[in-house]
């Protein structure tokens, strides 16, 4: 046992002193395989955190929400949906929601403005969230000047922040009251932008969304569950950054792979030539290019990983912030809850370290198994 | 002491950091939930349906009330000119309904 370990040691030993003559090529390499490694798992860290965030906050969505719509666009609904709506059996409650986007003119930024059914909430007073506060450098207390829809000035005065804790839902949202909401977009009195059905029984959902259906054949009910699956799949590997990243990151791969599984350097061939000529088994060799591998692989997966974790869930992600910030103005601090578990961490070594340490080992018998002169000569 | 026991060492430690990463996350989880009370309380009163991701552009403000078509209602031939168009995927419910 002693001698076996001892085996490893002095091979380990030689493979490190092998991998230090060769410095610069195989720090190189480290640092590019530590970046591919990095990125895929921050990737995953990312939506996999993105994703549960998603499912926990938006359980608490509307059962389900109507929309209307005119020519294919959405349209406002009429009050008397509401009612009708109402009485369907299994139909719990109806609430109309005002909402819509104010354009800033000062800074560019989009605003979701809504209005609060809140009897707490008073006209001439506004929340806002931590992302608005910012962009218009606003405090508790002070005015918010919005131009209606009739450019006619509304004045409201700051009542509450919502904390930066909670950018994921309200970075960008003015909450005000319905009559400060039909003052400020000229809003048509008996109409809302859409309504939220609360149904007794989850199982009725697509009864009620079927009964909906029929009975106003321009309307469009969205259940809670598609919300949730809209969350789920957003960014889907289909998706554009996780395509462009799964993608660079299988390139990477089949560019190191193809490197090692065309075969060694003249210096690598001559080098196991004369370890075979100075004894060494075909298994030794063998073993040596495995550890070479294993302390490439191993070292990048180690690195990459606490890297990657380090990126998404204390540094809020800057690298994919700056992708999905685009032209916005206003935008959250992805403060993430962290997720990872065994399946995660397996998936990212058994997508990098064992295809990487396998392509290292092909050739490297190929090689170890012909002459020691030969293998010198070549 | 030995390259390769330092070799050995780092890696133990690295390894050790990697398993410690879960519990961290557990924990981090744990301290959230009071947060997400918060949170939860926000959306209900307002019965929000979207995260705020993007604020760019009304579909990937709100994916879940947009229509799979949206990008392209800005005028007949219009192109989807907003970044995160391109990276959030269209919202599922327009698949099987108009």
């Amino acid at each position: 046992m002693k001698r076996a370990v001892e085996r490893h040691l002095n091979i380990l030993e030689f493979t490190l002193a092998s991998l230090l003559r060769r410095k610069v090529k195989n720090l190189s390499l480290l640092t590019m395989y530590l970046l591919v490694i990095f990125m895929l798992a921050s990737l995953v860290f990312f939506v996999t955190a993105l994703k549960r965030e998603a499912a926990m906050i938006l359980n608490d969505a509307p059962d389900m929400v109507v929309q209307r719509l005119v020519a294919g666009r959405q349209d406002l609904v009429p009050a008397e949906y509401a009612a009708e709506i109402t009485r369907i059996r299994g139909v719990t409650a109806v609430r109309p929601r005002l909402w819509g986007y104010y354009y800033d003119a000062l800074n560019g930024a989009n605003y979701t403005v809504m209005a609060s059914d809140d009897p707490n909430t008073t006209s001439d007073k506004a929340a806002i969230g931590a992302g608005v506060a910012k962009v218009r450098n606003l405090a508790v207390g002070d005015l918010l000047p919005l131009i209606s829809y009739d450019k006619a000035p509304l004045m409201l005065e700051i009542g509450t922040i919502f904390p930066s804790a909670s950018d994921l839902i309200a970075a960008d949202m003015i909450v005000i009251s319905p009559r400060d909401f039909h003052q400020l977009f000229n809003f048509p009195s008996g109409q809302a932008t859409d309504l939220a059905v609360s149904v007794r029984n989850a199982k009725e959902l697509p009864t009620v969304a079927a009964k909906i259906a029929v009975q106003f054949p321009d309307s469009r009910p969205i259940l809670k569950s598609e919300i949730l699956r809209t969350y789920q799949s957003v960014f889907d590997w289909r998706g554009g950054m996780a395509l462009l990243i799964l993608a660079s990151s299988l390139l990477s791969f089949i560019i190191f792979a193809w490197d090692k599984a065309t075969g060694l350097s003249a210096e690598e061939r001559k080098e196991i030539g004369i370890l075979k000529s100075i004894g060494w088994e075909t298994s030794d060799v063998l073993l040596l290019k495995f550890w070479e591998g294993i302390v490439i692989s191993l070292t990048a997966f180690l690195l990459g990983v606490v890297l990657a974790y380090g990126h998404v869930f204390f540094l809020s992600a800057p690298l994919f912030a700056q992708v999905l910030k685009g032209w916005s103005v206003i935008y959250p601090n992805f403060k993430l809850v962290p997720v990872v578990n065994a399946y995660q961490l397996a998936v990212l070594f058994f997508l990098t370290v064992v295809p990487y340490t396998t392509a290292t080992i092909i050739p490297c018998w190929r090689a170890a198994t012909i002459d020691p002169d030969a293998a010198m000569r070549y | 002491m030995r390259r390769s026991l330092q070799f050995l060492l780092f890696t133990s430690f690295g390894l050790l950091i990697l398993m410690l990463l879960p519990l961290h996350a557990h924990r981090a989880q744990q301290l959230s939930v009071a947060e997400l009370r918060g949170q939860s309380f926000l959306l209900k009163s307002l019965q929000l349906t979207d995260l705020c991701l993007v604020t760019e552009a009304r579909y990937t403000r709100h994916p879940a009330m947009a229509d799979r078509h949206s990008p392209f209602q800005e005028h007949p031939v219009a192109l989807e000119h907003f970044p995160s168009g391109s990276l959030i995927l269209p919202p599922l419910h327009g698949r099987d309904k108009p």
